[in-house]
């Protein structure tokens, strides 16, 4: 089977933050599965993954959520793909399946802890974890989605945000860093691909993989709004309309600190976040309602109006 | 003090006199400011292997200085006080009153892994930074950081039910760390959220506050991991000398 084929039914693990604050991520993922005709298998009675507060507490219970996750998609739904739009949940799948596969403690912790739960330990190897991103550029691609784009998003500008967690360690990501083609962890740009495809521009955008603070965005909050700040101001200095993201919990990072930035500094940005899901689903000719336009917290709907998206 | 040296000397150390004549010589004033040298003698041999015994600390001894932590830092970009290159160097050396004097910002590292990604010699100091927040809240330098209590306010959500539902999490967040919730820009927030959501969605998030979302069949989970951490914990606080040092107090106050 090509790459193409195998990621055409995918075991979808949304993770907790689709089902709260990124619940539009949630929404405009699948519908856009279901207009590319791609299939999306939810992970059976899955768990949390752990995010950075488990790894804080200990690193192996982390490793032991996430191998919980991928071993149910093996082992009882028997895929062998598993795709997460989550940056925190893919990294952390992605950080498990090497820890399993590279240190003996980490294995030895998780199959005790996995048989006192009563399944099946996860063997690194079972399953691959791939991004939103990878799936739709591997399957469906940049040619693909020019064939199947009805509303050009051309006229928008966009700075394409990845944050931190799609691309570092570069030690659990070995693929990409594997040449031509493939993602760079130095300066991804699968995002800007498919978004080019759809017709945007674009922008020259030096903080692609800055982080936003997100580890404490409650807990330490002004380190956060100033990081965001940050990024959105150098995003809008780059001439972008829109910051494309392709995370809940940076999505979520950025509307939450663009306000706290309005309302504790005075410093007001005026620049729109949308998941990439949601601007290509519109791309594809969907209604922003059915992408979850409505959901986010920043409101862009007079802008998608003047660009014929809306 | 018109040399640039200044800023490496702490104005603790600098003394000028008003009248001061040693040996029939005026060194009075401005141009005989005195730098005052510093004796290091507290050196604290355990510190490094304690914080190597904390998770994420493994790997601190591989570090040789080459300062690329502290170069790629994004709290280092906005504080140029934290310094994760100088903190390593000072546990290495035991330096541990050198360390406390930045005790109340190391918590603040955001976990962007950039460190990670520059580090030459894979110290992993992002880990490095955690262990240290750790050792320093285990050994009572500093107290609970918030950050910690979300991350314990987190975990224990997920040990007990499997999943993570936001609202639940932070009210709980809030309440531990006794802060209000009804802060301008949390309202301002909530408002903009709800001028555009179906009530249909507001149902649903309501909701998802009543019946939170939970892992069925978690219990065995549950407590495999919970056992796991208590038995975690107690061989952290043996390797920092913890149970020894109640053990000693007790002894002490029983005599
Ligand atoms: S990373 Fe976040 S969204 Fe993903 S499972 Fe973990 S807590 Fe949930
Ligand atoms: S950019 Fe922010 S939310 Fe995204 S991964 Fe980094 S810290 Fe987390
Ligand atoms: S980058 Fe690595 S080797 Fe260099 S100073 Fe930092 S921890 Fe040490
Ligand atoms: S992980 Fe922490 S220490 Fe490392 S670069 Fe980021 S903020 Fe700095």
């Amino acid at each position: 089977m090509t790459t193409k084929d195998k990621y055409k039914k995918v075991a979808y693990y949304p993770g907790c933050a689709l089902e709260g604050t990124g619940h539009a991520y949630n929404r405009s993922t699948k519908a856009i599965g279901k207009e590319l005709g791609l299939e999306l298998v939810e992970v059976e009675n899955w768990n949390c993954c752990g995010a950075m507060e488990v790894k804080n507490i200990d690193p192996k219970i982390q490793t032991y959520l996430s191998s919980r996750v991928m071993s149910v998609a093996a082992n009882e739904m028997d895929m062998d793909v598993v795709m997460a739009p989550c940056n925190g949940c893919y990294h952390n799948l992605k950080k498990a399946e090497y820890d399993l596969a590279n240190d003996a403690d980490s294995a030895q912790v998780v199959d005790r802890l996995s048989k006192k739960a009563g399944h099946k330990t996860y063997e690194s190897g079972q399953v691959e974890t791939i991004h939103a991103l990878d799936w739709i550029k591997d399957t469906i691609g940049e040619d693909g989605l020019r064939e199947r784009v009805k509303n050009s998003l051309s006229g928008i500008k966009i700075a394409n945000y990845y944050g931190c967690m799609y691309t570092r360690p570069r030690h659990i990501f070995p693929e990409k860093d594997s040449g031509p083609g493939s993602e760079s962890t130095s300066k991804p740009h699968f995002m800007d691909d498919l978004l080019e495809a759809a017709g945007a521009e674009n922008v020259d955008f030096p903080l692609k993989t800055a982080c936003c603070g997100g580890a404490h965005t409650l807990s330490d909050s002004d380190t956060s709004t100033k990081l965001v700040l940050n990024i959105l101001k150098t995003a809008k200095l780059a001439g972008a309309d829109v910051i494309a993201t392709e995370c809940p919990t940076c999505h979520t990072g950025l509307e939450m600190h663009q306000i706290r930035a309005e309302k504790t500094l005075g410093e007001k940005v005026d620049i729109k976040i949308l998941y990439f899901t949601q601007l290509l689903g519109m791309a594809l000719g969907l209604k922003p309602k059915k992408v979850g336009v409505h959901e986010n917290i920043s409101d862009s709907m007079r802008f998608l109006k003047e660009k014929g998206l809306a | 003090m018109p040399i640039h040296e200044k800023s490496l000397i702490r104005p603790e150390n600098l003394t000028t006199h008003d009248e001061l004549v040693l040996d029939g010589v005026d060194v009075s004033g401005h141009w005989s400011t005195f730098i005052e040298s510093r004796v290091v003698n507290d050196y604290n041999e355990a510190m490094e292997d304690e914080i190597a015994a904390l998770p994420g600390g493994e790997y601190i001894h591989r570090c040789w200085q080459c300062g690329s932590c502290t170069n790629s830092c994004t709290v280092h970009a906005i504080n140029p006080d934290f310094n994760p290159r100088f903190w390593i160097y000072l546990i290495r050396m035991g330096m541990e009153s050198e360390l406390l004097r930045d005790k109340d910002i190391i918590w603040q590292c955001v976990s962007c892994n950039k460190c990670t990604y520059a580090c030459p010699r894979d110290v992993v100091p992002e880990g490095v930074m955690k262990a240290t927040a750790h050792w320093l809240e285990m050994k009572g330098h500093t107290p609970k950081s918030p950050s910690m209590h979300f991350d314990e306010v987190f975990t224990e959500q997920i040990v007990a039910t499997g999943k993570i539902e936001e609202s639940r999490t932070i009210r709980r967040f809030f309440k531990r760390t006794s802060q209000g919730l009804m802060q301008p820009w949390m309202v301002e927030m909530v408002k903009r959220m709800l001028k555009h959501l179906p009530i249909g969605m507001l149902t649903r998030m309501g909701l998802a506050t009543l019946v939170a979302p939970r892992t069925s069949n978690w219990s065995n989970a549950a407590s495999a991991i919970q056992e796991y951490i208590d038995e975690q914990h107690a061989e952290q606080e043996k390797a920092l000398s913890l149970p020894e040092l109640i053990d000693a107090a007790q002894k002490d106050a029983a005599a």
